[in-house]
């Protein structure tokens, strides 16, 4: 079943891609294949399954919640691609009265 | 013998009774990749000065009678996903070609302090998404074995400098075959180890549920020096295993006397070269030779599993690489004027490539809203399926033999256009990430001057198993002293 261009375009605005038409075509074709081939799961019985989420019994991992040592500031915006004051900076995201 | 030929566990020793250097041993390296790194690729960083330091260091402290651990002067490759304090480490990707991470991963903390040398960081597949490293955004990394070949994927930076003799040992990390099918290709020995055994506190996140660090080496004995180093508890991973780490080094016994083989037929159908199935089954025969007796065992919900991986494991990297936002790290890429969407948008349409953006767009589609319980539900509960066709193989069999790979190395761009039969490459080791098993590969014949992957798979935590029954069949043959030749071009 092939995916419709909205179909895509919703697909493509939740994981915040940018594509070209031609590769908003591309994509329709080939995640449409990939959807196809998920259907022969269909052929298996899993009424009364439980899911794997994780294969060890670990579960609820705490910590005792208390400071403990971690980078410096600087050295987390080191990487920042644009930082001012101490902060993440990025594009204006609350209009301007 | 040049140096670069012995092995890791021979080049620790010779370095502890003072017989060489450091110093030595690394230079020898570095000469090695001068020399063939030109046609083989294998690194996206090469770190000569940083490692002569550190080679130095460690022939001081070894001088003023210290201990330097145990792999005290040994090189070792790192695959480009695992954080490296002031070392930049990309992903193979360009969204994070700049990345000076300010901090150590778990592995190579444990690297530092049992004495290694890192080398370098080697390429890989974009975020390790592939199964031939073609999808690296620099360049592919070539088959020491023949050039014109893939080396597998996506540690095949890693498993080609070994094979190349470029480093006796590196780090690589498994998926869904990442370390076993390149292993395999390159005639090294990859282990996938137990998921959990091995943190993974600063590797960069593909498939969190899936996602495992391991040794690759030339043999098993080096592959179980590798895992005594980096294995064991660490509390910044939330899925690591709090228990104690066995002298893997004291199960290389020789001995496979009793020991159950179980062959799945599931994994030798359809798909498998006939020169494949006969030489795993040549292997299974030795084994059984040397005291080991085989029992056919059944996987039916085995050939589900590629479906399965191919829901789960971009589910969890959609929502992994939601990170790269042009914000806290890595490429921005913005235009005056643009809002933060649209800031988002160009910078993952620019940063990631086509392969790493289709699964994105995959896992984002499973997980999204009315599609769930379709997907990512069903195929969570399939893989159910697979990990009791595992439990009930192991009631029967202590170990299962199977291919590592239908095939040998394919030619470079002889499946980009096909994206879909580059996948089948890992249709016999993904099922073993499904149920989070430990399983190794090693070579077990030639073709066309290609090598052939063994697969090994043991129970949960039983590492020590696999490399017995792993050293058994290599103390029996002949594969592993097989090196390749890298052509000069």
């Amino acid at each position: 079943m092939r995916l419709t261009p909205e179909e895509v375009d919703h697909i493509t605005l939740l994981a915040r891609l940018e594509l070209s038409p031609a590769e908003r075509e591309r994509a329709a074709g080939e995640l449409s294949q990939i959807l196809d081939y998920f259907e022969q799961l269909k052929q298996l019985d899993t009424e009364n399954v439980e899911p794997t989420e994780h294969v060890l019994p670990i579960n609820n991992v705490l910590r005792v919640d208390e400071t403990r040592p971690c980078l410096s500031l600087e050295a987390v915006l080191q990487n920042a691609p644009e930082h001012a004051s101490g902060m993440f900076q990025v594009p204006r995201v609350v209009e301007a009265e | 013998m040049p140096l670069t030929e012995l092995t890791a566990y021979q080049l620790a020793q010779q370095i502890k009774t003072r017989k060489i250097s450091c110093r030595e041993v690394t230079n020898e390296f570095l000469s090695r990749i001068e020399e063939v790194e030109p046609r083989v690729k294998a690194f996206v960083t090469v770190l000569p000065d940083e490692a002569r330091r550190r080679a130095d260091l460690l022939d001081k402290r070894l001088a003023g009678g210290e201990d330097i651990g145990l792999l005290g002067g040994v090189p070792v490759a790192v695959k480009d996903l695992i954080c490296t304090r002031g070392i930049r480490t990309t992903c193979s990707s360009k969204m994070l070609e700049n990345f000076v991470p300010p901090y150590d991963a778990h592995v190579a903390e444990r690297l530092a302090v049992e004495g290694a040398v890192n080398i370098g960081k080697a390429n890989m597949d974009e975020f390790a998404m592939g199964s031939s490293t073609e999808n690296s955004a620099f360049f592919p990394t070539r088959n020491p074995w023949n050039l014109n070949c893939v080396p597998g994927g996506s540690s095949g930076g890693s498993t080609a400098a070994v094979a190349a003799q470029e480093a006796p040992l590196a780090l690589g990390s498994d998926t869904g075959g990442s370390i076993r099918q390149p292993a395999a290709y390159c005639g090294c020995v990859g282990l996938k180890p137990t998921y959990g055994l091995v943190s993974r506190y600063g590797l960069i996140a593909f498939a969190s549920s899936l996602d495992q660090i391991g040794p690759i080496a030339n043999d098993v004995r080096d592959s179980a020096l590798l895992l005594q180093a980096i294995a064991g508890y660490d509390r910044r991973d939330s899925t690591s295993i709090n228990r104690a780490v066995p002298d893997y080094l004291a199960s290389l016994t020789g001995d496979v006397k009793g020991l159950r083989i179980g062959v799945p037929k599931e994994f030798f159908v359809q798909g498998v070269e006939s020169y494949v199935v006969d030489a795993v089954r040549a292997a299974i025969d030795k084994l059984c030779e040397l005291g080991a007796e085989a029992v056919e065992v059944s996987m039916p919900s085995a050939e589900y599993a590629l479906a399965t991986y191919y829901i789960i494991a971009p589910s969890e990297a959609s929502s992994n690489l939601a990170r790269y936002d042009g914000v806290q790290y890595g490429l921005r890429v913005a235009e005056p004027g643009d809002d933060i969407i649209a800031m988002y948008s160009k910078t993952r349409a620019a940063g990631f490539g086509h392969e790493v953006q289709h699964r994105i767009m995959i896992g984002t589609h499973a997980l999204s809203s009315g599609f769930y319980d379709a997907y990512y539900l069903k195929a969570q509960k399939v893989r159910t399926l697979i990990r009791r066709d595992f439990e009930k193989a192991f009631s029967q069999c202590d170990v299962l033999a199977t291919p590592t790979a239908p095939t040998v190395a394919f030619e470079i761009g002889s499946k980009t256009n096909d994206p879909f039969s580059m996948k089948l490459a890992d249709v016999c080791t993904i099922p073993v990430n499904m149920a989070g098993l430990p399983a190794i590969s090693l070579p077990c014949g030639f073709q066309n001057n290609l090598p052939i992957g063994l697969q090994l798979i043991g129970n949960l935590l039983d590492e020590s198993t696999l490399f017995r029954a792993a050293h058994a069949y290599e103390q029996a043959t002949e594969w592993h002293k097989q090196r390749a030749v890298v052509e000069k071009s």
